[in-house]
This record gives C-alpha cells, structure tokens and sequence, in this order.
C-alpha cells in the first residue's frame, strides 16, 4: 500500500507511546543505573561500571542457567510448533463441532500461569495425582522432586500442553482464509494431500508460523510461573531457568547490581535471537522478490 | 438429448462395475476421516485430562483427596467452592483480576487504535524504528522490570492498586495490539477512507462510523489476545499488589497453612480461573473460525 | 477426451427439498459432445456453476448420473475423472515458479520428466509465459496469474474436457478479447472438449460453437449462436440473447383477430390460427428489434406507432415505440432514416414466435 507522507501521523502515535514509554523506558532507565553502580543503602552507592556485566557473564551458575534456557526453548518449540499445525490441520471447519473443539484447544491459553503449574502439580503427584499414580502403577518409579529427567520431561509436556495450542490456534485461523478454490484446483490437479500440505497450506501459514515461533520463542525464554510452581527449580537447579534466577537474585537476595546488569543480558540475548529470527526470515522474502 | 438405458449385457457389466468403484471410493475417505477424528479426540483428551483431574479434585473434600486417588468424587461437596464465593479475601481476587484486566484491554486498545492506524497509512519521521521498538517490549521479561516497577508505582503511589497492574500490562499489550491491529487496518483498502473524507466526514466520525465497524474481527481478535496476556500474567500483578488489588493467581499461592496444602481450595479456585477465560473463547470463535492472518504480508 | 452425458441429473443444496425452486439444478439431460467448444450462458444464480462442478466431480449431484464415454462416474472424486477445470479467480502456487505451476498436475501422476518439460515449453509457448517461466507465480499480474491457471488444464493432453467457471472475469477488456481468440485457437489446435461458463453472450458466441442458455437450473436451450438469435426456445432466451433482448406481447385471439390488450395486431393467417390453437391464457407473441419494420409513410398492413424516443448507437439506433399501450423497441440501420412522432409498423410472419406458456410453439406459415 503506498502510504501518504505525513508527520502530523505523530500526533495519533503520541498517548500510546507516552503509556509505553512510562512502562517501559523509566523502568529500562531505571535497570540501566542499577547495572553501573553498587548499591549499599538509599544515600551509598559506588559507580562499578562494567564490573556487574563481566561478573554476571562470567558466573558458571547463570551460564548453566542460561544453556538450560536455550535447551528448553529449542524443544518446546519443536514439539510445539508441528503439532500444533497438526492439530490445526485436523480442527474441524464447519458447525458445532468446529466451535466446540476450538473452544477446549484454546482452553489452557487462558488459565493464569501459575494456575496451570498448580494443575499440573495435582496432576503428577504421586500420591495424588492421575499422571503421577498411573506412572507408579505401572511400574514406573516416577518422581519429579528426586529425578531431574522426570522434572524435565514433566515441564515439556506441562508446556507442550499449555502452549501448542496458540500455535494450533493461529494456524486454524491461517487455514481458514484459505479460500476454497485453491483446494479444488488442486484437485482438479491431482495434488496428494501431502502437495496441497506442502504447496498450499504451508505458504498461507508461512507468516502467522512466524508470528507464532517468535511469540513462543520469547514466551519460553520469560518462563517462569509454571515450573516455579511444579518444580520450584529443582531437583538442584535441574529446572531453574533465566527469569527464576534472576527473580532469585532481585527479591531474594537484593543484589541490585548483578541482577540489574543480568537483566540487561537477559533482555539482549532475546532481542538478538528474535533479531536474527525476524532477518533470515524477511530475507528470505526479499530474495523472492529479486528473483522475479 | 441421447441416452440409453442398459439393455445390452456389455452395459449392464459395465454400469455394475461403476456401483462398485463408487463403493471403493466412498469406503477410504470414511476411514480417513475415523482417523482424523481420532487424532483429533485423543488430542482433546490430552487436554481435558489435567483439567478433569483439577474439577475431580475440587469437588472432593480435603480426607478424601488424601484419603487415596478416586477417579470421580465419591463424596461429592461443594464446600470449597462455598468457601470461595463467601469469603471476601478469596473472592475479591477474581474481582481484582477482572477489574484489571478490562482496565488494560480499554487502555491498550484505545491507544493502539489510532497508533495502529498511523501506521498502516502514514509515514513519518522514525516509523519504521518506533514500530520494532515497540515490538521489542513485547519481548521484555516481565522479571527484567519486576524491580524498577515496584519502586516506581511505589514512589507514585499507585502501589497495590488496579490501575498499577493494568498500566504494568500495557508494556507487552499495547505493542501487541498495535501489531495485531495493524494488519487488520492493512487488510482494509485505503480507498474507503478516502471516499469517506470526500463524503464530508471529518476524521474521528469516519474513525468511529466507518472505520471501526469494518475491522470489527480484527479488534474482537485483538481484545482476547489483550485478555489472554493480562489474565495469565502473574509475576507482575503479584508484585505490584500487597492485599487491596491482589490478583486470584496470588490468592492461590497462600493457600499452603499450617495442616499443609489446602488441595481442595487450590482446585476449586483454579477451575474458577478457567471459566472466564471459555467465555471470552464463546465470543471470540467466530472471529478466530472467519480465519485471519496476523502480521504484515 | 470423453463425451459427457448428464442423465436426469438434479442437485440441491438443501438437505429437504420441496418444491423445484429448492433445486440448484431442476432435472435435466444433456450431453457435451466430444471435441465441441461450448459455452453455458446464463444470469448469476442460474445454476451455471453447479452445474460445472458437479461435472468436474467437485459436487456430488443429489440426483441423476453423470458419463463419461457412457461409464457412470458419479462417484469418482475429481482427481480420478481426468478433467481440467478453470475458476473465476486465479489459483496459483504461490511459492513455485510459472515453470513448476505448468508442470505441477503432470508431476502429480509422476510423468516423466522429458515429457513434462515437451508439454510445459509446448504450453508455454502457445499462451505466450515462455519469458515468464522463471518467475516466482506470486509476483505475475493478475492476467498472468489466470493464463498461468490455464496453462495448468491446457498442459495434460490426456484430458476429458476443460471447464472454465467465467475465467476472464479479472482480465482488463483488451486482454480479455486476446485470451478468448487464445483459448479457441487451443480448441482448434487441441481438440479438446471444452465448457465455457460465463453470463456474457457476447464471450459465449464467440467462444462457443453450441450455446446451452441456463434459466432457474434448467438448460431452457442448446444450440448455435443463430439459431438462439433466430428462434430462442423460450422467452428468457429471447430477453436475454440480443441487444436490446426480444419484443414480447401478450396476445389473444378474439372476434377472428389477434388482440395485444384493445390493439389489433396485423398479422398473416397462420399467426391466427396458431394463437386460436392454442389453448391456454399465456400466449405470447415474439419479435426481434432487428426485424421490426418501420416506415415512416402509412403501409399495407401497417400499425400506427408513437415514437418516443431514439437512441443513436452509432452503426444503428434503436427506436423505442409505443402500440396502443405497448412499448416496443426497434433497430434501424444508419442509412435508414430515424422516423419522429408517427410511424408505421410492420411485424413480417415468418420472424414472428408464438409463445405458449412460455415456450416456442413452431406456427405453421402456409
């Protein structure tokens, strides 16, 4: 769309970005301070420098913490990501049914974070939850609190079934503003299901996938509540992830400088995977266009 | 016009061997279909699952959920939902969260309208950069800002009210409601606007006439996902509130007392967190069925 | 290639149909000869585009059978009927060049590569993509994109038929005659059965060497351009074939003469006794503008008219006049003068149609 040349578009941006600055850059500025000094009491503070940054990066507990992070977001979105267009792909189209089911997949996308670690807390306990009792019945002797491959794998299915159905969710709707004729002229054309999969379905959901990989990469790496609250990062810190730790340090121990300067880490590295994301993939496009 | 009907033994050979491909044909989708049907309800299950064993739960009473695992309520109560509902400090924290939560769905979209249409008709001065700035928020971990919020909304008094959790949530919803409403507003060509103007209107009656009822869908899309962010948030809303705003989510979070974990309160509290959620779904569905593609193309 | 029979076929979209205006397709036979080019004309809602799909087999019709080369295929899905079919709107494969489009349905029954690559330059070549072929699909005009869905029924030779569901509907006018020549060059180079939907008469007469006019599900007519211009079957195809469509007035015999209202009309002996024959209370009788004559002086059997007015079309006008209390419309060449206020009519016999119920009853000139 060719947009019109004007400035005085500025003055329709203006509330909102006067409310998003108030959230976002006096807290930012705010975090930037702490980041350089060292903070005793209210009248005592040292400037550091860069001091906290070179600690934080050095520190082999938040490194650790940090690989964890990347390892949980990478599978979750693997997982997450086909079976959610599966499960788009299998959604129903028309009638009551198509509202039912969108209804019960969308169900855990709207219950409090914490709320799902709790119901996942009930559901694998041991002594009495049905996941937990099943798995003991059987022979498995499944213990989240003492297993860290159990605590691991429980926050994969925890987050496999809270998440995948956003991804599920945008795809339908991507599905959906497929018109019809491009299903019959591919029937018309002999296409095998796994053609129309492949050269009509995926390309429609080429932009809300990205969308829905970069909400969920960035969702992933901000976890927090849920595994708080199932595993409280343990067994050890089998399942302490970036924003726990850094909660851990803020609130807990008051280390206003490390904490404020691994915030900073913290919001960059998502910034630049989610930068190096949004490039491949807009370059990707743009090589479309030379082609032609 | 020319048809026969089969007398010839050749025809009547030929239109049986039809009647029988027809049934072959028609046999495979049916099964194709079973199977997808399958797939479907064994992923509902997966899902209900946890959910069911969170209802089982709430209507049991305290003895007999630790009494040993019962697959259904075998003494069915309601007393913790009785609990909830009578007594001020559980319940005034779904009135908290509520309250909250529609705060920030009417600010983010009030503010994200008219910013959302700037930038999907205008060019100005840094847009390009104001709009990945505003994208980067979206990817700010609310734990990076839990500090400088408490002192903040602390120095200006706004501490453990309303308006400090809705305010706190505009920092990721605003910028995603500009972001979803923008593609909307893209969708919409920019001729209506342009007859409207040559009509006479002036531009917040064109605004508000014409232009708001045209991406009705896109805005009933954009205040679920507004309600989704701010309802499921904890870690803010928590903070920023003491005991007069404190959301449901926290309230659940004390229910550990001196005998232990009240289970059965937890669940019961935690299905009553559900439900609003499935109503929002109930007004949203057709919107989310009509199909819609987020982001620019 | 195929010859395609539709026996007693009838389709609703309604799960209880009770009366025949439930009925998308009324009951029907009619068969697409083998290697014809035809066109299916009619008004939006006739049913034109059901009718196409249920023969590409994306519809399965409620009722009646559907042959081809005399073998039911009712049943088969459309992958397995061998049939090329066109929509309004283009369909392309975004992400795959105009090349992999082309080849697409040949790669889709695992044709060799040698011959898909013969077809797709063969293809190519006649619709005029062969620089185009590189392309990514997404980034064509809009007259690109559609020659591009041609080209994906053109490319298998092995087709029954092609369907094409108003295909130039997005085309700009000038393109729009081009790709019509293009496409009946393909008919005559190819052979192929072909079935042009469309609600343009101008498109189906030069496309089409027969013309199914379509009317609430039902083919009312089939036949050539002419013969639809010269003896439409019914009086929808009369109003609706032509420039302006044909003139109609409701007559009755009485007191040994043909009465339109209190008017008399002049007409031969056969007209009379066919109107007398016929017994029913819709009688009506037919005249196409182009054959009204009109003189300006009083004639031999003439009928005084009122002119009302004129309208210049440049190589002819037409004339709107009044007969008693009926308006009629006439043509007049440009070398013939524009009569004014009064004129002379004349209605000749053999152009004349009687209408009964509707439908053509053949008068018996002597």
């Amino acid at each position: 769309m060719n947009k019109v040349y004007n400035n005085r578009a500025w003055w329709l941006i203006l509330p909102m970005l006067l409310l998003v600055a108030f959230s976002a850059i006096i807290p930012l500025m705010t975090v930037v301070n702490y980041s350089v000094q060292d903070v005793f009491d209210a009248h005592t503070r040292f400037f550091t420098g860069t001091e906290w940054f070179k600690e934080m990066l050095n520190d082999p507990t938040l490194q650790a913490a940090v690989l964890r992070q990347f390892a949980f977001s990478l599978t979750v979105l693997a997982i997450e990501v086909p079976l959610g267009i599966g499960i788009a792909l299998l959604m129903p189209k028309k009638g009551w049914q198509a509202s039912a089911v969108l209804i019960l997949v969308t169900m855990p996308l709207l219950i409090p974070w914490n709320v799902v670690g709790s119901i996942w807390q009930i559901f694998t306990r041991g002594d009495i939850g049905l996941m937990g009792w099943s798995l003991r019945e059987l022979g498995y002797g499944y213990n989240i609190t003492a297993s860290p491959v159990d605590a691991w794998a429980t926050i994969i299915l925890m987050d496999v079934w809270h998440w995948t159905p956003l991804i599920a969710l945008l795809c339908y709707s991507g599905l959906r503003s497929i018109p019809d004729a491009y299903y019959q002229a591919a029937r018309i054309d002999r296409a095998s299901k796994w053609a129309v999969f492949r050269y009509i379905q995926l390309p429609k959901l080429t932009n809300v996938l990205v969308i829905g990989v970069l909400l969920r990469f960035m969702h992933s790496f901000m976890i927090y509540a849920e595994p708080f609250v199932l595993t409280g990062g343990g067994p050890g810190s089998s399942t302490t992830f970036l924003s726990q730790s850094l909660t851990t340090m803020a609130i807990g121990q008051q280390d206003l400088g490390p904490s404020a300067a691994f915030s900073l880490i913290y919001f960059l590295i998502i910034l630049l995977v989610t930068w190096v994301f949004y490039t491949a993939i807009m370059n990707m496009q743009k090589d479309d266009n030379k082609e032609a | 016009m020319s048809h026969s009907s089969p007398t010839t033994p050749d025809a009547v050979r030929q239109r049986a061997a039809a009647a029988d491909n027809r049934r072959r044909r028609r046999a495979r989708p049916a099964s194709r279909q079973w199977r997808r049907r399958g797939l479907m309800a064994a992923y509902i299950v997966f899902v209900l699952l946890p959910i069911y064993w969170l209802l089982n739960m709430s209507f049991q009473s305290n003895t007999e959920i630790l009494g040993g695992l019962t697959l259904w309520p075998e003494n069915f109560t309601v007393e913790h939902y009785a609990k909830i509902l009578t007594e001020s400090s559980w319940y005034m924290g779904y009135v908290n969260s509520i309250a909250y939560v529609l705060m920030n769905m009417l600010i983010s979209i009030v503010v994200a309208l008219p910013a959302a249409y700037a930038f999907s008709r205008y060019q100005f001065i840094g847009d390009k950069h104001l709009f990945f700035w505003l994208l980067t928020n979206l990817m700010a971990p609310p734990a990076v800002f839990l500090l400088p919020y408490f002192q903040l909304y602390y120095t200006v008094g706004l501490f453990d009210t309303h308006v400090a959790v809705a305010l706190a949530h505009c920092l990721f919803n605003i910028p995603l409601a500009v972001w979803i409403l923008e593609g909307f507003m893209s969708g919409v060509p920019k001729e209506i606007d342009e007859t409207a103007f040559i009509d006479g209107y002036s531009f917040p009656r064109f605004f508000v006439k014409i232009f708001i009822p045209m991406i009705s869908s896109g805005i009933g899309v954009t205040l679920f996902f507004l309600f989704m962010f701010s309802w499921v948030e904890l870690l803010l809303a928590s903070t920023l509130t003491s005991t007069d705003a404190q959301p449901i989510a926290s309230v659940m979070t004390q229910t550990k007392g001196a005998s232990g974990i009240d289970w059965g309160a937890l669940a019961a509290a935690g299905t009553l967190t559900i439900l609003p959620g499935i109503v929002v779904v109930y007004f949203v569905r057709n919107h989310i069925a009509k199909g819609f593609a987020l982001g620019r193309t | 290639m195929a010859e395609i029979t539709l026996k007693s076929l009838a389709h609703t979209y309604l799960s209880d149909p009770r009366s025949p205006e439930d009925y998308a397709i009324r009951e029907m036979d009619h068969v697409w000869h083998q290697g014809g080019a035809y066109a299916l004309l009619g008004p939006s809602g006739c049913g034109k585009s059901t009718l196409l799909n249920i023969i590409s087999g994306l519809l399965e019709p409620s009722s009646g059978e559907v042959l081809f080369d005399g073998e039911v295929v009712n049943a088969l899905p459309p992958e397995a009927r061998n049939i090329a079919q066109v929509f309004q709107f283009p369909v392309i494969y975004d992400t795959m060049t105009v090349y992999d489009n082309l080849a697409f349905p040949l790669r889709n029954v695992k044709t060799p590569e040698a011959r898909v690559h013969e077809r797709v330059m063969e293809v190519a070549d006649v619709l005029e993509l062969t620089p185009q072929l590189k392309r990514k699909a997404k980034n064509l005009t809009a007259d690109e994109k559609q020659k591009v869905s041609m080209g994906r029924g053109l490319v298998r030779d092995d087709v029954s038929a092609i369907l094409f569901d108003e295909p130039l509907t997005v085309i700009d006018p000038q393109l729009k005659w081009k790709l019509r020549r293009k496409l009946k060059e393909i008919h005559q180079r190819f052979q192929i059965t072909m079935v042009y939907v469309t609600h343009d008469q101008l498109e189906a007469s030069t496309f089409a060497d027969k013309i199914a006019v379509m009317y609430e599900g039902q083919v009312v007519q089939f036949g050539t351009p002419r013969e639809l211009f010269e003896a439409p079957n019914h009086t929808f195809v009369g109003y609706f074939i032509g420039s302006p469509g044909m003139n109609f007035l409701e007559v009755m015999a009485r007191d040994g003469a043909v009465m339109a209202g209190e008017t008399e009309l002049a007409v031969g002996q056969g007209v009379h006794d066919a109107v007398t024959r016929a017994n029913s209370t819709n009688i009506k009788l037919g005249i196409r503008p182009e054959f009204i004559e009109v003189h300006a002086e009083p004639v031999d059997g003439g009928m005084p008219v009122e002119v009302d007015h004129a309208q210049d079309l440049g190589t002819y006008s037409i004339v709107y006049l009044t007969l008693g209390n009926i308006s009629l419309k006439a043509r007049i060449e440009e070398d013939q003068a524009t009569p004014t206020g009064q004129a002379w009519l004349r209605f000749p016999d053999e152009y004349l149609g009687l209408y009964v119920d509707e439908f053509r009853v053949e008068i018996d000139h002597e």
